[in-house]
């Protein structure tokens, strides 16, 4: 009776903090500006499905693809083994559902064997990671906290996945001693390899399988709060961030409305301007950006897909668009502390430009959007480039000074370079 | 050149409209390698016997630079001046010989009041290939050479057009050889978003030597571009690394007027 009241007070717990934490998450993305993402219901329906659910993009590495395929799979599949550990936490049962029989005992079987596989993969994801070290996993960013906050998850996940075998193993050999309370339940394909490395007194294999029991449950609901803090927050957020993500051709970039009002102002002085609310042009800080934007920060599970195609990052620039990726959501995190700390109006003079992206950054992009494209998950940091840019064009004047001359023949000239509009027909003379 | 080039304004005093506006772009209207290409095109779309025109002296630039580069106030101040001069001479279809111009009139015009039917110059040779009004005869033969295409970001990510161009190839009877990074995960050339018209930032390569490097180890005879600016970044490469005389660069338009003899 005491382990059911404690247990449910540990679930009713977790779920409160988690409940907490993920609506003051929300509440951060609704910081951001609104941009109209609730367009083509059924396509976004069949991008969240092909891209998250169907992981669609992970395919062009097939390594980390096949790996992380057991590991997604293990992940849903074996949180159906969670409603029984519930179920049986809540009422003091065991194996509840062991009056499914056959289909019980294929149950437990394929969660051993799914079981084992996330256990592998974690284990080469750790060496891939830490001893062979891939390129993808280093970087400026990757230093301290997101280093290790990788290497937590994927131990915690073996951790677990252990402990998930140990307790089979334990209950199985309870079984073959004939235990009360321990009924004859469960195939256990993996686990019975670990029987004999287990003690032999009853009293002993109950402590190993109620330890491993709690361990495991625990675990879970420690996990689920651990997500709010971690890169690991994609395991919920691929799937709106695949459904809001964008369905426009990559090469497009939005128009800004208003801007247009003030151009059709410019061109036509009869031009009468609907109310819109003055608003700074681009992005200096995570406010400015759009809620999409924010999502996607919070989405980012920084693999480094896509620092490892930028070409300004191949060939040794600043700019990471993992990097723009993780300082928006320091900064956002941060914002979002200031308010619960100092409530809604507090500002700390800092900003998303300068204290924690840099001018030499955001100048060092060439908008090829391979970025964006290689996301699994449908992410775009080259919109916060062009934010960013924005605003340091069109409030402040300051780009590098190569670029305001571009722009000035522009204005003046109409072409990028400093020609004469009366000679742009004359490549027509030529043969 | 051997034939004259019609503008929108002769086509209107004479009370006819074109098929297509050929859309020139700067790059192609200044830059001297890329006047060549420009001409070139005008070359197949007279051979083929299009009604075509261009705006000779009434174009201006797209704005797609200044968009980029972040300044939307001069992007929406050149397109609405260029929307007004395309609906004045009801355009419905536009070829541009450049991506980024491609780009910015396709998806970024519509929102402004300028919706037109919009297509690359490699998508018409492609068509005009399809409809069998152009083949690869009586000029250079490529046939057995080894071709690799670089796919510009704008005409590839940035619109998934990755088949026209190498469509456009195949006729040749060449030798296609695709580099390592090739179509959706092609590698830029450097000079995309505005860095065209600026030195690049700090850094251990330039992006278009790291394209050029990639390019010569599939040993190519011929490197095919779409674009302008990709055309300067990988014949800068080429100088660079001294292959001038072995490989050359060409856009998909010279290729196609050099292999029907235009």
């Amino acid at each position: 009776m005491v382990a059911q009241i404690l247990f449910l007070v540990l679930t009713l717990a977790a779920i409160a903090l988690f409940t907490v934490n993920l609506r003051k998450i929300i509440r951060n993305i609704r910081l951001g500006k609104p941009v109209n993402r609730q367009d083509q219901p059924q396509k976004r329906l069949m991008t969240m499905i092909r891209v998250a659910f169907g992981q669609s993009k992970m395919v062009v590495r097939p390594i980390p693809a096949f790996l992380h395929f057991f590991v997604y799979i293990g992940f849903v599949i074996i949180n159906i083994e969670v409603l029984e550990i519930m179920i049986d936490g809540l009422f003091g049962t065991h194996r509840i559902f062991n009056g499914l029989g056959g289909l019980y005992n294929f149950l437990i079987g394929s969660f051993e064997i799914l079981a084992l596989t996330v256990w592998v993969s974690c284990a080469i994801f750790l060496v891939r990671r830490n001893i062979l070290k891939l390129k993808r996993f280093s970087g400026v960013e990757m230093k301290s906290w997101p280093k290790s906050d990788a290497n937590y998850i994927l131990i915690t996940e073996i951790l677990l996945m252990s402990a998930f075998l140990f307790m089979n193993a334990a209950d199985a050999k309870l079984q073959l001693l004939g235990a009360s309370h321990y009924v004859n339940a469960g195939a256990f394909p993996v686990s019975q390899y670990l029987i004999n490395i287990l003690p032999s007194s009853e009293s002993a294999l109950v402590i190993v399988e109620r330890s491993c029991w709690w361990f495991h449950i625990i675990g879970i609901l420690a996990f689920l709060n651990y997500l709010p803090y971690s890169k690991h927050f994609h395991i919920l957020f691929a799937f709106p961030n695949t459904y809001f993500s964008n369905l426009e051709p990559k090469g497009e970039f939005t128009n800004m409305a208003s801007v247009t009002n003030e151009v059709k102002a410019m061109l036509d002085p009869s031009f009468v301007p609907a109310e819109t609310e003055p608003g700074k042009f681009g992005a200096k800080d995570v406010t400015d950006l759009s809620w999409v934007n924010l999502m996607n920060a919070y989405t980012c599970t920084e693999c480094g897909r896509c620092t490892s195609v930028c070409p300004a990052n191949i060939t040794g620039k600043l700019l990471s668009p993992r990097k723009i990726m993780m300082d928006t959501r320091d900064r956002i995190t941060e914002v979002g502390q200031n308010i619960d700390k100092h409530g809604a109006t507090h500002e700390d003079g800092k900003s998303l430009l300068d204290d924690y992206i840099s001018r030499e950054e955001i100048w060092a992009c060439t908008s090829c959007n391979a970025c964006v494209e290689a996301c699994p998950v449908n992410i775009d940091p080259l919109q916060i480039i062009m934010e960013l840019r924005r605003f340091a064009v069109m409030e402040e004047s300051q780009a590098p000074g190569s670029i305001n001359a571009m722009l000035g023949n522009i204005e003046n000239n109409q072409a990028p370079w400093k020609y004469s509009p009366a000679d742009r027909f004359n490549w027509a003379q030529e043969s | 050149m051997e034939f004259k080039v019609p503008t929108m304004a002769e086509l209107m005093a004479a009370g006819e409209e074109p098929e297509i506006l050929f859309w020139v772009g700067c790059a192609g209207s200044y830059d001297e390698r890329a006047q060549k290409i420009t001409r070139d095109i005008c070359k197949i779309l007279h051979h083929v016997g299009i009604k075509y025109a261009v705006l000779g002296t009434e174009e201006s630039c797209t704005g797609d630079p200044a968009k980029r580069a972040g300044n939307e106030f001069l992007f929406q101040m050149q397109a609405m001046t260029n929307i007004e001069v395309l609906n004045a001479y009801n355009i419905k279809k536009i070829v541009t010989g450049c991506p980024h111009c491609f780009n910015t009139i396709k998806n970024e015009y519509p929102g402004l009041g300028g919706t037109y039917e919009v297509i690359h110059h490699t998508q018409l040779i492609q068509d005009l290939i399809n409809e069998g009004k152009l083949k690869a005869e009586g000029g250079e033969s490529f046939k057995g050479k080894k071709i690799t295409y670089h796919d510009p970001c704008y005409l590839g990510r940035g619109n998934g057009i990755y088949e026209a161009p190498r469509k456009a190839l195949e006729v040749l009877d060449a030798q296609l050889v695709e580099m390592k990074r090739c179509k959706s995960n092609g590698l830029c050339c450097g000079a995309g978003g505005a860095q065209m018209f600026k030195e690049p930032e700090k850094g251990n390569k330039d992006i278009n030597v790291e394209r050029i490097d990639e390019a010569l180890e599939t040993s190519p005879q011929v490197i095919a571009a779409g674009c302008p600016f990709c055309m300067t970044m990988l014949s800068d490469g080429i100088k660079l690394k001294d292959k001038e005389q072995e490989v050359k660069v060409l856009d998909i338009a010279e290729i196609t007027a050099r292999a029907n003899g235009l």
